[in-house]
């Protein structure tokens, strides 16, 4: 991509525009899915039916037979290593001797047309000894059932242990909290295109990835070449949300490309994409909070269980999410904890926008709602009263470094007005029913409901994290080169708009993202902005150094005594020497700058330990209608307030805020993936619904801008909290509106009138 | 290949255009981005229940995944690319660049289709008439909000009306 | 091959030389059938072309239908007048682009009992017209649908149009769904008082393989009350009511919802329907 971008105006702080609305708003914008290359074959994926078979035999024959099929592929095909995986590799590219879970592929077609792969596919015969699946967690906790896969059924066990272990508080509450499994639902579904370099010794992909050096590994491996042999381009990416952080089609694409010599296309149907990725972990969790009976959180007894499916994917990671957030974004010395990733048969889980903090939030913040009502205090005061500061500790040990303004957050989400109440006027479509015509007026009931939430931003748990960014100004113009997947999140708004702040220059041009610069890590945690943001301006500082040191040589200055102010350097009285753009003529100066974060540290057997970076929090206040008798919900009203350290792109940042409370909408209301002893039943759009216009509340947000010390640019990540604590809040909200007890999302109509 | 292919003519955008031995089988929106070169239109759901693919048909908006594109020969089709003069923006497609409406932007092309289409209609609509119109167009990233301000933003421009 | 013809006699024609093409109407289901590999044709009859087939009349109180009207047409303007009640079931279809392409025929063919305007049908005791390789035969609508996606129709016939008799009372229809717009129908139901024969009738939907009129609770509502005008319809009178149609449902468990959901979310629905009825 080289756009472009807009005027001086465009600097950080500003709603500078995206350079790629443009093309995007006429459909020239290229994504993956629109990639098309000369005598490009179409590659299509065979998956197993069933949850777990031993394959007792693959017949290809007859697929091979049909006209216009160029190649099958089976695990025997596979050159280098037969599994991959982020950080286990335990996932085979082809399923050799067992399926584990419905969807996993076994056998790959590449022919001339959709219709033609369709059709091999249905011709090859796999014989398979169904097997019982493995689909309740706690047998694999339990080890009553033998293992599934060679590494166990256990994925990981965290505990925390802190303090008190004897604690008994003057008020106790306790509850048993589940979520069901959401998807990431992104709407452009995986899609590749594979170019074989000649010979085979190559291949080049264009792909929509989170983290093209991650995939690059993986897939090289796989094909048994030198990384860089394998060139990765990043394709236009139609959303994300953690789906693309597992590879999906990368290995099966460049597989099929070098066995033909031809180009290869591969795109998912949206079934099958609910095959091909990986979801968010459906959870148990159970949690007894301690407090004295004014209010104030003494322990928190927790036990944890998440279902990974029948791959590890990160979910040894989204466990230390998990239970290192049971506490909340609330000050609390005790803890007792027991956390387990496990192994089943379900379709394998992994990361998805909230990484864990989604499920221990639903579950904490019912717990404060719970505690509120048993000390006979308000939501927003039981939160307030408990609420986390900079210089806390939290339950691993780790103190709180960061800024923490989270009774600054619930304070002026309460600030926000409430939303009119429902009058005889109110448009139909914007109450319980729409224009299903279910609702009586009269009997919808309103509800309120709070929640707050703590997240980790960036990597942890000792992970080297950075990312490699480089600039190179000529004649008083910039261009940046990172690695930094752009999946809609709006970086390729931010690292000009970073570049031009720093430089002092207004044209900003954004070189292809792929494998050609060191990695940017992947577009996930909230971590680009602080990640690849400090990166770029760590390039862009360092050539802002170069430029105002040839700037002093030329005119005999020490260069001490410049920097750059508004477009030009300026001494230190602030009168300008020269513009940039003037001293760059003719010029050429590039830098590249890796940013590292922090270093963090491992969780001991007692789950303590520095383990996090840093922490973003956010309240959310929900406002919900409800028609009891029905169970149907409509929520009306979200206001939110974010700590977001310091607002780089209002619009931008408003954009993350409200996608992401209609994606924790989603997960309070109606997104589930329903899973019946391993099936998958509702691989579809028909059947998972995610929220439409008419579901969208109206959001009213607030950004509480206390700059992080440790934020390159001041700036936290923002766009997992939006989604994280506004579940709870609209469940509160619902269980405020009819008064049932309801422990579980998404909540269905039955939970409310049944 | 060896399966069930026809040719035919379309017109779109107002091109009449030749598909040459395509499967009888073909949706207008695999046609239209596979053979005819006009890859606006997205494919996120085959089945109408996302509108990425949405186009219009004889003047409608119509999900062109549901279009046998063999069987619209007769059919007036309009794609996103007919939106704007394919270098200056449209004001809704302007609209929505400056409100922050597009995010990954996949969504974007249909909804430019169903926005141009609900103001055709009515220049005027009420915000429910706008969130009607727009209930079959799923958007993932963005929450609708920057959307319906987009609209609005247009609808102002469009009748001169500040809203 | 693709025929398009022009007149219902030509397409009645071509099915009888090629007994193999399939008819294509709003292509709403059909479609979805052929994208995820249900369906491939080899040969198909597209109603796009026999513009009879998408208008509607009146005459002596009987609405005529054709098959291929989408329902976009059916939502608003004087048909909807006519028939406020299949206005409103139209309004629930799918997506605003659905609506521009589905059809009355379409839901008949595919015959689910989640057919967003069937109750309608089945409350207004609806005649299908149909085309033969002999002329023209009527079906009631009950006599049309025999099961979950099974229909009386015969291999050669076409579904040309629909009959309903204009509104002459309260006709109302409502749908249960997890969403607010472009969902599936959990349970719907449609309620139509006649005040000149004194009745009111009653269809569900998605509760049971076939559209069920709730005839029990029909017969005893016409029992209750004298439904000459809908005043003496008390509220205790509509919740058991409501009770009674829940007691006719048939609902079944699948991953949509749940029997024990479906059977009280139709029996909310009637009760407020026919609430709506007294209130009118």
């Amino acid at each position: 991509m080289s756009v472009k971008t807009r005027t001086r105006r465009d600097i950080l702080g500003t709603s500078a525009l995206r350079p790629d609305a443009v093309p995007k708003v006429q459909g020239k914008f290229a994504f993956s899915s629109d990639l098309w290359a000369e005598n490009m074959l179409w590659g299509a994926t065979l998956r197993s039916p069933h949850a777990y078979a031993r394959i007792v035999s693959i017949d290809t024959t007859a697929a091979w037979k049909i006209d216009g099929v160029e190649c099958v592929l089976t695990h025997e095909d596979v050159p280098g290593k037969p599994t991959y995986g982020l950080i286990a590799s335990d996932q085979p590219v082809l399923a050799r001797d067992f399926v584990r879970y419905m969807g996993e592929p076994v056998v790959l077609v590449a022919g001339d047309h959709p219709e033609t792969c369709r059709r091999a596919l249905a011709a090859i015969k796999v014989e398979y000894e169904v097997l019982e699946p493995l689909v309740d967690p706690e047998k694999s906790i339990d080890l009553s059932v033998p293992p599934i896969h060679p590494d166990g059924n256990l994925i990981r066990r965290q505990q925390i242990i802190r303090g008190d272990q004897s604690l008994i508080g003057e008020v106790v509450v306790e509850g048993n909290y589940e979520l069901g499994m959401q998807d990431q639902a992104f709407l452009g579904t995986e899609a590749a295109l594979a170019l074989p370099d000649p010979g085979g010794t190559g291949v080049e992909l264009y792909v929509a990835t989170q983290w093209l050096h991650e995939d690059r590994g993986q897939i090289a491996a796989c094909l048994n070449l030198p990384e860089d042999k394998v060139r990765l381009v990043l394709g236009g990416v139609g959303g994300a949300f953690g789906a693309r952080e597992d590879i999906s089609l990368q290995v099966h694409s460049c597989l099929l490309a070098l066995r033909t010599s031809r180009p290869v296309k591969m795109q998912y149907s949206r079934q099958e994409s609910f095959f091909g990725h990986v979801h968010r972990h459906p959870a148990r969790i159970w949690m007894r909070h301690h407090a004295t009976k004014d209010g104030r959180l003494l322990r928190v007894e927790a036990r944890v269980v998440m279902d990974g499916g029948a791959y590890a994917s990160t979910s040894s990671a989204v466990l230390i999410n998990a239970v290192t957030h049971v506490q909340g974004p609330y000050k609390c010395e005790h803890a007792t904890v027991d956390g387990y990733a496990v192994r089943t048969n379900n379709p394998p889980c992994g990361a998805m926008r909230g990484f864990g903090v989604v499920q221990a939030c639903f579950a904490h913040e019912g717990q404060m709602d719970k505690l509120a009502l048993a000390c006979g205090i308000s939501p927003v005061d039981i939160r307030l009263i408990n609420a986390m500061e900079t210089g806390d500790r939290l339950i691993t040990g780790q103190t709180i470094l960061n800024s923490a303004p989270v009774a600054q957050c619930i304070r002026e989400t309460a600030e926000i007005p409430m939303p009119p109440n429902m009058t005889n006027d109110t448009d139909v479509l914007a109450i319980p029913g729409g224009s299903g015509l279910t609702a009586t007026p009269s009997k919808i009931r309103r509800g309120i409901g709070w929640g707050v939430s703590i997240k980790n931003l960036m990597y942890s748990e000792g992970f080297d994290d950075f990312s490699t960014a480089r600039c190179t100004v000529e004649d008083g113009r910039v261009s940046l080169k990172f690695a930094t997947s752009e999946v809609g999140q709006g970086f390729v708004t931010l690292a000009p708009q970073i570049a031009r702040t720093v430089l002092g220059l207004d044209e900003v041009f954004i070189e292809t993202i792929d494998t050609g610069i060191g990695s940017a890590g992947s577009t996930s945690a909230s971590r680009q902005t602080w990640m690849s943001g400090g990166a770029v301006n760590g390039a862009c500082k360092l050539v802002a150094t170069n430029i105002i040191a040839e700037v002093a040589k030329m005119r005999g200055l020490d260069p001490s005594t410049l920097q750059i102010q508004g477009t030009d350097i300026v001494d230190l009285s602030g009168n300008a020497v020269e513009s940039v753009v003037a001293a760059t003529k003719g010029k050429r100066f590039s830098e590249t700058y890796e940013f590292h974060h922090q270093p963090t540290g491992e969780l001991d057997e007692n789950g303590q330990g520095d383990c996090h970076t840093a922490f973003a929090f956010v309240a959310h206040r929900a406002v919900v209608d409800v028609d009891p008798d029905l169970g149907l919900v409509k929520v009306v009203q979200i206001a939110t307030a974010q700590d977001v350290g310091r607002v780089l792109n209002p619009l931008s940042l408003l954009g993350q805020v409200e996608g992401g409370i209609a994606q924790g909408l989603g997960l309070a209301v109606m997104e589930e993936i329903i899973v019946e002893n391993g099936r998958v039943r509702n691989p579809s759009f028909t059947d998972y619904l995610l929220p439409t216009a008419l579901d969208a509340p109206d959001v009213i947000a607030r950004y509480v801008e206390v700059p992080d010390p440790y934020a390159p640019l001041g700036a936290k990540g923002v766009g997992e909290p939006p989604c994280i604590s506004v579940t709870p809040a609209i469940v509160a909200a619902i269980r405020d509106a009819t008064g049932v007890d309801l422990l579980r999302v998404p909540v269905r109509p039955q939970d409310i009138c049944l | 290949m060896s399966l069930e292919n026809q040719s035919y003519t379309l017109r779109v955008n107002n091109k009449s255009l030749d598909v040459q031995d395509a499967w009888i089988g073909e949706s207008l929106l695999y046609v239209l981005r596979e053979r005819l070169g006009m890859p606006g239109a997205k494919g996120a759901c085959e089945q109408g229940e996302c509108g990425s693919c949405t186009v219009l048909l004889d003047g409608e908006a119509v999900c062109s995944c549901l279009v046998l594109a063999a069987a619209a020969t007769d059919a007036d089709i309009r794609t996103v690319e007919s939106i704007g003069d394919g270098q200056t923006l449209s004001d809704v497609q302007q609209a929505f660049v400056e409100s922050g409406a597009v995010q990954c932007g996949f969504c974007t092309p249909g909804l430019i289709v169903a926005v141009e289409n609900l103001l055709t209609h009515n220049p005027r609509p009420t915000e429910m008439q706008v969130k009607e119109a727009l209930s079959g167009n799923i958007c993932r990233c963005t929450g609708y909000g920057r959307i319906f301000d987009a609209v609005s933003v247009a609808v102002a421009r469009r009748t001169g009306v500040s809203q | 091959m693709i025929y398009s013809p022009k007149s219902i006699s030509n397409a009645v024609q071509i099915l009888q030389d090629d007994p193999d093409a399939q008819i294509l109407s709003g292509g709403t289901d059909f479609m979805v059938e052929v994208n995820f590999g249900h369906r491939a044709p080899t040969s198909v009859l597209s109603l796009r072309a026999i513009k009879e087939l998408c208008t509607w009349s009146q005459q002596d109180g009987v609405i005529r239908i054709g098959s291929a009207l989408p329902y976009a047409q059916m939502e608003t303007g004087p048909l909807a007048k006519l028939l406020p009640a299949l206005a409103q079931a139209a309004r629930t279809v799918g997506s605003p682009q659905i609506r521009a392409a589905g059809t009355l025929g379409g839901n008949l063919g595919t015959s689910s009992p989640a057919g967003d305007s069937l109750p309608v049908l089945y409350a207004l005791d609806a005649t299908i017209i149909i085309a033969t390789a002999t002329g023209e035969r009527r079906m009631a609508v009950k006599d049309f649908m025999v099961g979950p996606k099974r229909n009386a129709l015969s291999k050669g016939e076409i579904i040309t149009a629909v009959e309903l008799p204009a509104s002459t009372g309260y006709q109302g229809y409502s749908k249960v769904g997890v969403r607010n717009a472009m969902v599936i129908s959990i349970a719907s139901a449609c309620l139509v008082h006649n005040p000149i024969d004194r009745s009111v009738r009653l269809a569900m939907g998605t509760v049971g393989p076939t559209i069920i009129r709730a005839s029990a609770a029909e017969k005893w509502l016409g029992e209750e009350c004298d439904l000459a005008s809908a005043s003496s319809i008390t509220p205790a009178i509509c919740a058991e009511f409501g009770r009674r149609c829940g007691d006719e449902s048939q609902p079944i468990t699948d991953h949509r919802s749940t029997a024990e959901y479906r059977r009280h979310a139709v029996s909310v629905i009637t009760s407020r329907l026919l609430e709506r009825c007294a209130a009118s």
